[in-house]
């Protein structure tokens, strides 16, 4: 295993994106396990730090400040919601301020509108969403650290023709979208803005046409390239792998959410996962057998992502066994309302969590195009 | 390497047959060109070296094509893949991946090539094209050219024994269009590589080709030697025109055997002038001044100058990025422009609203189908009467003159790219502009729809109107402008008739100008006027 020099210079390289991605799930169960402001608060300042220290300039890269905003506007419709929504007050709360009650026909008596908003329902709803907002943004920082088409690639042989699919769709958008443009300039020669259905028609219909036509040609290119080659595999072998696979999936999906969720029993998460995993290593299993296909440069799997992997699943681990030693300093009452603790196992958890940004090898740098600034995407702007 | 034998290919729904008993042996090593007017089934042609006609296009294919023994019959596109590569006219729609590398890889991967051959292989074509300092760069950010050549190269890699390429340099500047036809030329006598090449723009590519495949229209096919066939063809670059015209034998192909068999010719047509249009004052109908385009950090027109006269018909010419396109959208009025002036009759297009600015500047833009929307020809034409404000049946009398025969309940899209130009043209031309731009119009064109184009601009000139034409298309500007401006860098960099400015760069100048300098005769219709004007 090649040693990690502490002192000389490392080599940039990308990271296996399938490191990246299990760093990123194992903070998503730690946040989960967790609604402590200071804990979740430091789990966001992690993942500002390690995608800001190995982030590379590519253009699908620079998305995660949409995702803290996104971030920003759960909590802010979670509080809205709660406050408009009139929740049972006890007389414990602090009454921040009343809106006017609503009255409801009666057939929708179920739901009250207005009402005091207290600051124990409102901290409560917005420690909810910044629960639900760090999931999110655990998953916009692996997408911001590995490049979704290389992760595409890691698919195994057999759920290649998905991850094929899924990356052409990937690429279309900024295609449709240039075509948007283009189409709506060309208006302006015709008839300029028109409103309604016909104005959205003289848009839509020459861009889907142009779509249609694109994916033709690439059709046409990708056959010709020898794209679809389906080897020696025979039919009954695809329908067996198919179906190891669907039901490996599904086991995957469920064991993962019976993880999140911690008011399912503790029986449910991990065995499910791992009957799911060991079914669609069989489903993957047979299809790898009969598809002939390679792969150019894979990405390795060395020592770094070990270390970045190991230290966002111990993250989790961690934080599920403080669960069950002290589960007050995790999830603290809001009742009385006072300072949440810090509680000290989660919280060094979480900072070994932030050892991904060091651990993980700098990231490649791209040589400055000589000449022009902007890049001369189509024709359009010559 | 390449056999068909008694081949016909009929689409589905249609009443002839595009390709009838095709016989046609194409030994290895050699570049083929297959040339014809469009719709004469160049693609099928091309389409069925691969198995694509019939696999992917559908209709029936009659008789066998055999590549290197297999039968296009029981083999698919994608078994053939190791033995036919293709690469279409463009190429970013072929893309699969993201960058240079991956790209060139990608075909590989497909074909389970083992990973040392693969990176070994990659290594060898970025050095083949000349792509090596491009390795890493995502595909959309590289130039035409570059594209090109990096398609070129992701089918290459797979080592194929046969290349087929359709229209690979029409959507390039002529500089691109060199690169990527030397790259072509060294495959064929480096690696042997059997080439099938089409191409509209034959002034080029005539030169190299070793066999010429002929495409009458009316589904038949002719295969020989260059100059045996394009003694008889109905397309035919102005080298072969002039050939034709002097009866020199055998036909010269290239500038420097035109040049060697021109001494007699330029002997006869010494003292004479050609009939050059002569500048004559008309009014101003366009005047910009300083007009500067910005595009974020980049200044795409850089307080560009520009007067357009009544009756004159102007091109504007540039390598590809120079800034003409912006220019022509700051013109109009809908394209961004950050300071100048622009004034035509009295007032600046860019204030009017769309309806009043298209009356004054009319403009084609590149893909001229982004203005069609509807189902018909009928019903764009009837939208553009009341768009323009024009009595019923305006449009179709302009399309009528400028190109008879579309039928009105075609759509759109069915059209071939000059019938789907000239309703482009109509649809414009019915708000009756002062001033008509157009943005690169010969793209996709053969000889006879360029030649239909300036019949059009001609009318439209001799109307009293002023026409301004972006082009690369050198032998196009040479028939039909009369005035030429040559931008670099958002800079006008050259501004006079046309005569003075295509002539004096030997990168710019027509073939005709070539062969016969030091007189100056741009094209073959000038020299068989001044031939015929002698005789009487």
């Amino acid at each position: 295993m090649p040693a990690r020099a502490s002192t000389g210079r490392r080599i940039p390289r990308g990271l296996h994106p399938v490191a990246w991605w299990l760093w990123a799930a194992g903070l998503a169960v730690a946040v989960s396990r967790t609604s402590n402001p200071l804990l979740l608060a430091m789990v966001l300042a992690v993942l500002g730090y390690v995608v800001s220290a190995r982030r590379t300039d590519a253009g699908w890269a620079r998305g995660f400040k949409y995702y803290l905003w996104f971030a920003l506007i759960v909590v802010a419709i979670r509080v809205v919601f709660r406050s408009v929504f009139a929740s049972p007050v006890t007389p414990d709360d602090h009454i921040l301020f009343s809106l006017p009650r609503l009255p409801m026909p009666g057939w929708y008596a179920g739901v009250q509108l207005g009402g005091p908003v207290s600051l124990e329902a409102s901290l409560s709803a917005a420690l909810d969403g910044l629960r639900l907002a760090c999931i999110l943004c655990c998953i916009g920082a692996a997408n911001s650290l590995a490049n979704p088409k290389r992760a595409l690639r890691v698919l195994p042989g057999a759920l290649y023709e998905l991850g094929v699919a899924v990356t052409v769709s990937i690429s279309v958008a900024p295609q449709l979208i240039d075509s948007v443009r283009r189409v709506h300039r060309a208006r302006q020669l015709r008839a300029g803005r028109r409103a309604g259905v016909r104005g959205l028609r003289s848009v839509a219909v020459p861009v889907l046409e142009d779509a249609l036509a694109r994916s033709l040609q690439l059709a046409a290119a990708m056959d010709s390239r020898g794209y679809g080659r389906t080897g020696t595999a025979s039919r009954a072998s695809r329908r067996l792998t198919a179906a190891l696979l669907l039901l490996g999936v599904v086991g995957l999906a469920a064991g993962m959410y019976g993880l999140l969720d911690n008011t399912l029993p503790a029986a449910f998460g991990l065995p499910v996962l791992l009957a799911g995993s060991l079914l669609c290593c069989g489903g993957l299993l047979a299809g790898n057998r009969r598809v002939s296909r390679t792969s150019y440069r894979p990405d390795p799997w060395r020592a770094p992502e070990w270390l970045v992997s190991g230290s966002g699943l111990l993250c989790a681990a961690l934080l599920i066994v403080a669960g069950s030693v002290a589960p007050a300093a995790l999830n603290p009452s809001l009742y009385p309302l006072s300072w949440p603790p810090l509680p000290v196992l989660p919280t060094i958890a979480i900072l070994l969590a932030a050892t991904a940004g060091v651990a993980a090898p700098p990231p490649p740098a791209r040589l400055p195009v000589a000449g022009r600034p902007v890049p001369a995407r189509t024709r359009v702007a010559a | 390497m390449i056999r068909f034998d008694r081949v016909s290919v009929t689409y589905d729904g249609a009443t002839a047959p595009v390709l009838r008993d095709v016989e046609l042996d194409i030994p290895e090593g050699e570049l083929c060109l297959v040339v014809g007017p469009t719709g004469a089934g160049k693609s099928s042609l091309l389409g069925a070296v691969n198995g694509l006609v019939p696999h992917f296009t559908g209709g029936t294919l009659a008789g066998r094509v055999t590549v290197a023994g297999r039968d296009t019959a029981h083999h698919p596109p994608r078994e053939l893949a190791e033995l036919v590569g293709v690469v279409s006219q463009d190429p970013l729609a072929g893309f699969v991946t993201d960058t240079v590398e991956q790209e060139l890889a990608y075909g590989m991967e497909q074909l389970a090539v083992p990973a040392a051959v693969m990176r070994k292989r990659v290594e060898e074509t970025l050095d083949l094209l000349g792509l090596a300092e491009l390795r890493d760069r995502p595909l959309y950010e590289l130039s035409g050219g570059q594209q090109q050549r990096v398609a070129i190269g992701s089918v290459l890699t797979a080592h194929p024994r046969v290349l087929v390429l359709d229209e690979p340099t029409s959507a390039l500047d002529p500089t691109a269009a060199e690169e990527v036809l030397s790259a072509i030329t060294r495959l064929v006598h480096d690696l042997g590589v059997t080439v099938l090449l089409a191409e509209h723009r034959l002034e080029r590519v005539v030169q190299y080709a070793d066999r010429v495949v002929y495409l009458a229209g009316d589904g038949s096919v002719t295969a020989g030697s260059p100059a045996e066939i394009f003694r008889h063809t109905s397309v035919a670059p102005p080298v072969v025109d002039l050939g034709r015209l002097a009866g020199w034998r055998p036909l010269p192909l290239s500038v420097r055997d035109a040049r060697r068999a021109a001494g007699p010719l330029r002997a006869e047509l010494a003292g004479r002038e050609p009939a050059e249009n002569t500048l004559v004052e008309q009014a101003e109908s366009l005047t910009a001044r300083r007009v500067l385009v910005r595009h974020g950090e980049l200044i795409a027109v850089r307080e560009v100058d520009l007067t357009l006269r009544r009756s004159q018909i102007s091109a504007l010419m540039g390598r590809n990025g120079s800034g003409k396109s912006s220019l022509l959208w700051a013109l109009q009025g809908s394209g961004p422009r950050q300071s100048g002036t622009v004034v035509v009759r009295g007032t600046d297009p860019k204030r009017l609203p769309v309806a009043e600015a298209r009356r004054l500047v009319g403009l084609v833009p590149q893909t001229p189908t982004d203005l069609l929307y509807l189902d018909t020809v009928a019903a764009e034409l009837a939208q553009a009467d009341r768009e323009s404000g024009r009595p019923v049946g305006t449009a179709r009398q302009l399309l009528d003159r400028l190109t008879p025969g579309i039928t009105a309940e075609l759509h759109p899209r069915d059209l071939s790219a000059g019938q789907q130009l000239s309703l482009v043209l109509a649809i414009q031309l019915t708000a009756l502009p002062e001033v008509l731009l157009l943005d690169e119009p010969t793209r996709g064109l053969d000889y006879q729809a360029k030649q239909a184009l300036l019949g059009m601009l001609r009318t439209v000139a001799g109307e009293g109107r002023s026409v301004l034409v972006a082009t690369h298309d050198v032998e196009f500007v040479a028939a039909v402008a009369d005035r030429v401006l040559v931008l670099a860098e958002g800079e006008l960099v050259a501004d006079g008739p046309t005569a003075q400015v295509i002539v004096a760069s030997p990168a710019f100048a027509p073939q005709t100008a070539k062969i016969l300098s030091p007189l100056r005769f741009l094209t073959v219709q000038q020299v068989s006027d001044a031939l015929a004007g002698a005789d009487r």
